[in-house]
């Protein structure tokens, strides 16, 4: 059986393989030749030079590196907290209406972000759902809630919910019940449940949900351009003008790499800390 | 160790909350589809379904929803198949590199996808390729492809290797149980995954921004005029675009639900 089994995974495995070989695999190794290109050229034919990482270093780009990370990770620390209650919900008291939220909070995936982030323009701009309805109602307005940095963080924590909230779900409800009950019968306070039974045992599904939050909206550029009228540049948005505006391909290049590597490093890193067979397939089993 | 009754009110109330705050900015958009203003201010004081008219009649946004749905339906089926076989090989077959391919295939869900789509680009152009909306099903398949594979491995995890052992034993070959016993096993969960490929394809946007050349999606026309100032157009086809994505999930729980009963009733007979 096991040379069955090893003969038929692989060529299971190659289908997807290919695919990702094609459009995943070949498009990075592009990029990265792309990246020590001169300024301004369109082929990979010329001498590398790695002009692209000076201008980096040189015009400051950094700062919309650093931004992107920071408003990245305030919005994954934000989205754990707002996530953990209801996802301990989803998984260990809600029943019937944790399938009911399911599929409301999976709905909403199938709608474009742009579309929902254009609707929380339109709710929150200056003469929108709030501020319109206030001042028709009450007399008193307000300036628009749109074009700042907590916005952005806003939008960032919108965006990505669900992402956050179901690897939670799923790594609270490996928390096994007769655990927390022995601690609470032990004389264990509700904060020491949660500090020594629930936050290391549902790990697993707490870094798969931080880790998408942070990569995902590390790379995001729609909630700064639609919320965030671009109070700051994020660093998708750079990486965007340099191959529109700019029509400088080495210098986008040289930009998504290093992202790319950054996020790729810290996904990798994630990824192989987590046993998937476990959190997928204890269902089954 | 049920939670006391008052704190399962709270989460409750905290669960509808958000159910409320995820669906607060569609409301948005629905009440701006049906303003008749040209420039929008709350509270809308006259309302008209002129724009929904406009929408319907107009020959680009009817060549836009075309190109939404081809790409969407290729990428559909393409996903379900690649998908198919991943799910084996990601959770049924025990293999050498099963692990690492388990680690390879989740990579692309981690990327930023617009960087992805420029990824694509260069490479389209370094091939010589010139974007069309054919290129963007290759870029939508980089990260709806795992997704679909993750979803039908769930459902292979739960499959029991004896099945299949057992008709090996008995003389099945490959193909044969391949489709005898696993295809009709895992199909549920390979119509879901094809039902995610499609609403995710349709919506998507950063994907298409970059590898669909002259062509436009939908997502891709209403984000070019969302950064350009607002068009009244932009609501109404945003809501007809989610009424699309929700009409089909409909479809499908009712497809669902039709056949359950037709095998209830098939099962009765007999």
């Amino acid at each position: 059986m096991k040379s069955i089994d090893h003969k038929l995974g692989f060529l299971n495995a190659l289908p997807l393989t290919l695919v990702l070989g094609v459009s995943f695999l070949m498009p990075l190794l592009v990029i990265a030749g792309f990246s020590v290109m001169p300024q301004k050229v369109f082929s990979l034919l010329h001498l590398p030079d790695f002009s692209s990482f000076a201008v980096i270093l040189k015009q400051g780009y950094y700062k919309s590196l650093l931004w992107s990370l920071g408003m990245a990770a305030a919005a994954t620390v934000i989205l754990f907290v707002i996530c953990w209650p209801l996802a301990y919900g989803m998984a260990k008291v809600f029943g019937r209406f944790s399938l009911v939220l399911t599929i409301a909070v999976v709905m909403t995936l199938f709608v474009s972000e742009n579309i929902r982030l254009f609707g929380w323009s339109l709710t929150l701009m200056k003469g929108g759902l709030f501020e319109g309805h206030m001042r028709a109602w009450f007399g008193v307005g307000f300036d628009g809630l749109l074009y700042n940095v907590p916005i952005i963080i806003f939008g960032l924590v919108y965006v990505y919910f669900p992402f956050m909230l179901f690897p939670l779900a799923q790594g609270i409800s490996m928390v096994p019940d007769d655990a927390r009950q022995a601690a609470t019968d032990l004389g264990a306070t509700r904060l020491q449940v949660l500090r020594h039974i629930d936050l290391p045992l549902a790990a697993p599904g707490i870094m798969v949900g931080s880790l998408l939050t942070f990569v995902l909206a590390a790379g995001a550029a729609a909630e700064s351009k639609i919320l965030g009228g671009q109070a700051v540049i994020v660093i998708a948005d750079d990486v965007e003008t340099a191959f529109t505006f700019g029509q400088n391909w080495p210098l986008g290049a040289a930009l998504s790499l290093i992202l790319i590597l950054i996020i790729g490093a810290i996904a990798v890193y994630g990824i192989s800390k987590v046993d998937l067979d476990a959190i997928m397939g204890r269902k089954g089993r | 160790m049920r939670p006391n009754k008052s704190t399962r009110i709270v989460l409750f109330l905290y669960g509808l909350l958000v159910i409320g705050f995820l669906y607060l900015p569609l409301v948005s958009v629905s009440f701006a589809s049906i303003s008749k203003a040209r420039y929008l201010t709350f509270p809308i004081k006259a309302y008209s379904t002129r724009w929904y008219a406009k929408a319907l009649e107009s020959e680009s946004v009817r060549d836009l929803v075309m190109t939404s749905f081809k790409v969407a339906l290729i990428v559909t089926v393409v996903s379900m198949l690649v998908g198919f076989f991943g799910a084996l090989a990601f959770a049924r077959y025990q293999w050498r590199y099963r692990s690492l391919f388990q680690k390879v295939i989740l990579l692309p869900i981690f990327f930023p996808q617009m960087v992805l789509g420029l990824a694509l680009l260069m490479w389209f152009n370094s091939l010589g390729i010139i974007p069309t909306w054919k290129t963007a099903v290759v870029a939508h398949l980089v990260w709806i492809a795992p997704i679909a594979t993750l979803i039908i491995a769930i459902r292979a995890y739960s499959f029991d290797p004896a099945l299949e052992e057992a008709a090996r034993d008995m003389g099945a070959s490959t193909f044969t149980i391949l489709r005898e016993i696993t295809l009709p096993l895992l199909m549920p969960a390979v119509i879901s995954a094809g039902l995610f490929a499609f609403l995710l394809s349709w919506g998507n946007f950063p994907l298409s921004l970059f590898t669909t050349g002259a062509d436009s999606t939908l997502p891709e026309w209403l984000y070019a005029k969302m950064v350009s100032g607002y068009s009244p157009l932009v609501p109404t086809l945003g809501v007809l675009s989610v009424v699309g994505s929700f009409l089909l999930i409909m479809l499908a729980f009712a497809v669902v639900w039709l056949m359950r009963g037709i095998r209830r009733a098939g099962k009765a007979k007999s």
